[in-house]
């Protein structure tokens, strides 16, 4: 059991090599300078994920990171692991071939809103349907940031950038309610600036096998600086975030000596979703216990529904949904080890009787 | 039963077109009989022609679907300008197909389906077969839905059912009247439909009742021989272009070691290579049908990245959405198949339609300096070559390689004999294992520190200890291969990105030109599927006694070293593309030669009697002669 309530399934690193030397964070960064903007969000992610891989315990070779492009895409360059730095959107598909090529990788892409929402928002949902064995950073800073600051797909409506002086007029998705649509087997969200909660997502997302979906809150304060202060801001966070563990009643605000919330979440008779009430209103049997391993993600659903569109006053965070089912690379694989008859050594001989086949006749 | 004495007439060639709704099983019945014919021993040339409809409305006009096979005892070229002999099973299969018939041609049509209401359909006012409209054919009209339904009775089948099989009644006809064998047939016959034993009966009968028709009528009197072609000796098949294309990346896959990745987004008319390397896991080949071009290809170069053969299957319009991929692999220098069975375009164009217009599309379709090879197959089986050739290159040089195919290949076929692996160039992917950069604990990999006979720069694999490092789209720095934007390291790496793809010319066998006796004034120079009909053409003006000298590309990027000075050894350089001109364009572009195009966009192959016209004109020119193909034997294709 991870901190998070998550139990430990078949691990998404089960095919991949390990190693018994002591690894350290500096043995993942590379010896490129990091460029992102001074106080970005995104130094204090790739600082975790340096420290976390050494957790994993993995051969550094056999670690791939595939990102598209935007700010957050620059990531695998700092990592001394192999990487490739893709183009827009395609990240997922580029790791798509890499996961299912090999079993002894394991594989993860690093993409933010507009990347894997916006222009990659089709690849994403295949991706999640199709429950490749890889690991998705989505780092959600709810703008463009590398083409200068225009609105995201993640962006509340009637943002002013520079491409919408009058505020923009798009609906923005919530990428934890997309994820559950597309039927994901493991959607969680996260916070930039936790290390300790991000350390633990990123462990059970590691760990699960298929694809795992990280939402990473992360801000940038260059273009939407302050996007997530309720939820940062130590006087507000506690009305902000709403905790997901697995197994226990989702309740947050002020705690009492039990740890208790004084919110709770109770489902809503009348929308059939989940609503927000006080704890001390309701029977304590009535309060949502979190099951991340439900097959059925309305539930999930629902909770995700709590996330503010607008500006973000609430968000639940946590891992949302974890559920174990078949992933496409181990399948595909698993047809080809079927098929295979004989090894390498006689496909010729194969071959020359493939191609052989059919109505045949000889010309001497 | 008694039966009519009957002829044997013997011919060289024939030109045989099925056509009927796209309902009435005309591309099997083609098949079959091209089966037949490969098994006899005849050269042969197919043309398959269908609707992009699945089912168009029946009876109409753009529903109808034909297959033409062109057979002969000698070596021939093409599927044949115009028909011998038609066989219509419908007013509509009639009149779109009646203007491609020479005077004298045969028709054969059966008069179930001339209804006053398919008559209509079909844009007829009065019923063609009354009357003298179709005077100067030998027409023989055959209610062969009649006889199929009652030679199927005993079977005790719907009267839709039954009629159904009246194809394989034509069929039995036609290879009565032909000398076929039948044996095939009757196997296909028996193994398609070994789970419907009533259908499979009725079929089979069907079949027989054609042959037996045509050995007892008084219709028929002729029957035709046309000996088998003597061909090389070799073992020979019956092959599609999707289908040796297929073949030939299963090949370079077995030849280099590695397996096959296909990534592909379903369209017509590419399909059939997801199809059918979806059959052939067992050589290690894994397929994914992603969810759009441009997954099929990221998926790809995934594969590659990680150490597999990426490849991704398309038609033009699918390219169009690939290419931004398809510059990252020219960026990230990794080996990327991409085939293009071109169809008729611009947009949704004409998809199950032939053309060659995306020459410029591969040469050009990226943003930057993005140099990509070029391979064309000529010919159904040659793709299956064309296929290996591309890995070679692929893998060889680390890039992207563009395989041009078009509809006309991807589907017609011809007699392909079987090649022996020993033959087959081996490839060695030669993955780096090691660092290649200074030496001792200051030893570091350079991912793009070249080779300096190819420049191909090291391809190491994930997994690989100490190798550890970061590809992508930005420009890299020369051998480092870190992020670069200095300008002079920028234009240093575009010129060597264009010497790598370049240099693969020095590993090209010179241009074949084919100029029997040396003194031709007249070249004629194509690519592609053009080859059959250029072929043809040049043999007909040789055949009337004129020179002319014909040469094919395989390798429209980067040209062979010698093709600007073949191309100056002759007055006259002839073209021929279907496209308004675009290897015209490259060639006048790179070599300063004024080339004359031929060029044709119909969505069908070149005919070789007009491009006989095109290049006598063109001797008549270059040698200030007077040209006439009409006063010797000139029916050689």
């Amino acid at each position: 059991m991870t901190e998070l309530g998550i139990p430990a399934l078949r691990s998404g690193t089960e095919d991949v090599p390990t190693t018994d030397l002591k690894q350290t964070g500096k043995d993942f960064t590379s010896d490129q300078e990091v460029r992102w903007c001074p106080g970005c969000g995104d130094y204090a992610v790739l600082k975790a994920v340096q420290s976390f891989l050494p957790d994993l315990g993995l051969r550094r070779e056999n670690i791939v990171f595939v990102s598209g492009i935007g700010c957050s895409s620059r990531f695998p360059y700092y990592l001394d692991t192999y990487g490739m730095h893709s183009i827009h959107g395609r990240a997922p598909t580029i790791a798509t071939g890499i996961a299912t090529a090999r079993e002894d990788l394991s594989v993860w892409v690093v993409t933010g809103d507009g990347d894997a929402l916006s222009i990659g928002g089709n690849h994403l949902i295949h991706t999640l349907r199709r429950n490749v064995n890889m690991t998705i950073l989505l780092f959600n800073n709810r703008i463009y940031g590398l083409t200068k600051g225009q609105y995201s797909p993640t962006s509340e409506t009637g943002k002013v950038t520079k491409s919408t002086p009058m505020g923009s007029l798009d609906h923005p998705f919530n990428p934890v309610s997309l994820a559950l649509g597309a039927e994901a087997t493991f959607v969680a969200r996260t916070i930039d600036s936790d290390r300790k909660h991000l350390t633990g997502v990123l462990a059970a997302a590691a760990a699960h096998r298929g694809t795992s979906l990280v939402e990473i809150y992360q801000n940038c304060p260059i273009f939407n600086d302050g996007a997530f202060d309720a939820i940062k801001n130590p006087d507000t966070k506690a009305d902000a975030l709403i905790p997901l563990v697995h197994g226990e009643p989702v309740t947050f605000g002020a705690r009492d000596d039990e740890g208790r919330g004084d919110k709770a979440l109770v489902r809503d008779e009348q929308t059939g979703g989940v609503k927000i009430v006080a704890t001390a209103d309701v029977d304590a049997s009535d309060i949502v216990v979190h099951d991340a391993h439900n097959d059925d993600p309305t539930m999930a659903f629902a909770i995700s529904r709590l996330t503010d569109a607008g500006y973000l006053n609430t968000s639940p965070i946590g891992i949302f949904r974890q559920v174990e089912r078949s992933t496409y690379d181990d399948a595909a694989r698993e047809q080809v080890a079927v098929a295979k008859n004989g090894d390498a050594a006689d496909r010729a001989a194969r071959l020359t009787a493939l191609i052989g086949g059919g109505d045949t006749w000889t010309v001497l | 039963m008694t039966h009519t004495a009957k002829q044997v007439k013997q011919l060289d060639r024939v030109i045989i077109r099925f056509a009927g709704d796209s309902g009435d099983g005309m591309q099997l019945t083609g098949d079959r009989f091209t089966q037949e014919t490969a098994a006899f021993g005849n050269d042969l040339v197919t043309l398959p022609n269908f609707p992009a409809e699945i089912r168009a409305p029946q009876g109409t006009l753009p529903g109808v679907s034909s297959f033409q096979v062109h057979f002969a005892d000698h070596d021939i070229l093409t599927a044949g300008d115009a028909p011998d002999v038609l066989v219509a099973m419908n007013p509509a299969a009639l009149r779109a197909n009646l203007g491609d018939l020479p005077k004298g041609a045969t028709i054969i049509v059966d008069t179930h389906d001339f209804t006053a209401r398919n008559l209509t359909k079909a844009g007829y006012s009065e019923n063609p077969l009354d009357g003298d409209t179709l005077a100067e054919y030998a027409l023989h009209t055959v209610d062969l839905t009649g006889m199929t339904v009652e030679a199927v009775k005993e079977f005790g089948l719907s009267r839709k059912d039954a009629s159904r099989a009246k194809n394989m009644f034509a069929l039995g006809l036609l290879s009565w009247m032909y000398g076929r064998p039948t044996e095939s047939t009757h196997a296909f016959l028996a193994k398609r439909f070994a789970k419907v034993p009533d259908i499979r009966d009725a079929n089979i009968a069907a079949f027989k009742a054609g042959w037996n028709f045509g050995e007892t009528t008084e219709t028929f009197i002729v029957r035709y021989e046309i000996k088998p072609a003597p061909m090389a000796p070799g073992t020979y098949r019956n092959i599609t272009g999707n289908l040796a294309l297929s073949y030939g990346l299963i090949a370079g896959g077995v030849q280099s070691g590695l397996s096959v990745f296909l990534g592909s987004y379903p369209i017509t008319p590419a399909s059939d290579i997801l199809h059918e390397l979806s059959k052939h896991k067992g050589f290690g080949v894994t397929t994914f049908q992603a969810e759009d071009e441009i997954a099929g290809v990221g998926a790809a170069i995934g594969a590659s990245f990680a150490g597999q053969l990426g490849v991704t299957s398309t038609s033009g319009p699918g390219v169009a959405l690939k290419s931004e991929a398809v510059g990252l692999a020219v960026m990230t220098e990794l080996p990327l198949i991409v085939v293009d069975v071109q169809r008729g375009g611009p947009s949704t164009g004409l998809p199950t339609k032939t053309e060659q217009a995306d020459l410029l599309q591969a040469m050009f379709g990226r943003n930057g300096e993005a140099p990509v090879p070029i391979v064309a197959p000529q010919s159904p089986g040659d793709c299956f070559d064309a296929a290996v050739e591309a890995v070679r290159i692929a893998i060889t040089y680390r890039t992207p390689v563009m395989i041009l195919s078009d509809g006309y290949l991807a589907n017609g076929s011809e007699p392909w004999r079987i090649p022996i692996l020993d033959e087959l160039p081996a490839i060695d992917p030669h993955f780096a294992t090691e660092k290649n950069y200074g030496s001792g604990d200051g030893a570091e990999f350079w991912p793009y520190l070249r080779d300096d006979a190819t420049l191909a720069r090291p391809w190491a694999i994930p997994g690989t200890p100490g190798l550890e490092h970061r590809i992508g789209g930005l420009e890299k720095g020369d051998g480092h291969g870190n992020i670069s934007y200095d300008p002079a390291n920028h234009d240093f790496m575009v010129r060597t990105r264009q010497a790598k793809v370049d240099r693969i010319a020095d590993s090209l066998p010179p241009l074949e030109v084919d100029d029997p006796d040396g003194e031709a004034k007249v070249l004629v120079l194509g690519w592609g599927s053009t080859y059959g009909p250029i072929g043809a053409g040049v043999r007909r003006v040789r055949k009337a006694g004129y020179r002319v000298a014909q040469a094919h590309l395989r390798h429209l990027n980067p040209f062979p070293n010698d093709l600007g000075d073949i191309l100056r050894r002759y007055d006259k350089v002839l073209v021929p593309e279907m496209n308004l001109g675009q290897l015209s364009l490259l060639l006048r572009g790179k070599y300063l030669v004024d080339v004359v195009g031929y060029n044709e966009v119909r969505g069908l192959p070149l005919k070789a009697a007009v491009l006989a016209d095109v290049i006598g004109g063109l001797v008549a020119e270059a040698e200030g002669i007077e040209v006439d193909l009409t006063t010797k034997e000139s029916s050689d294709d």
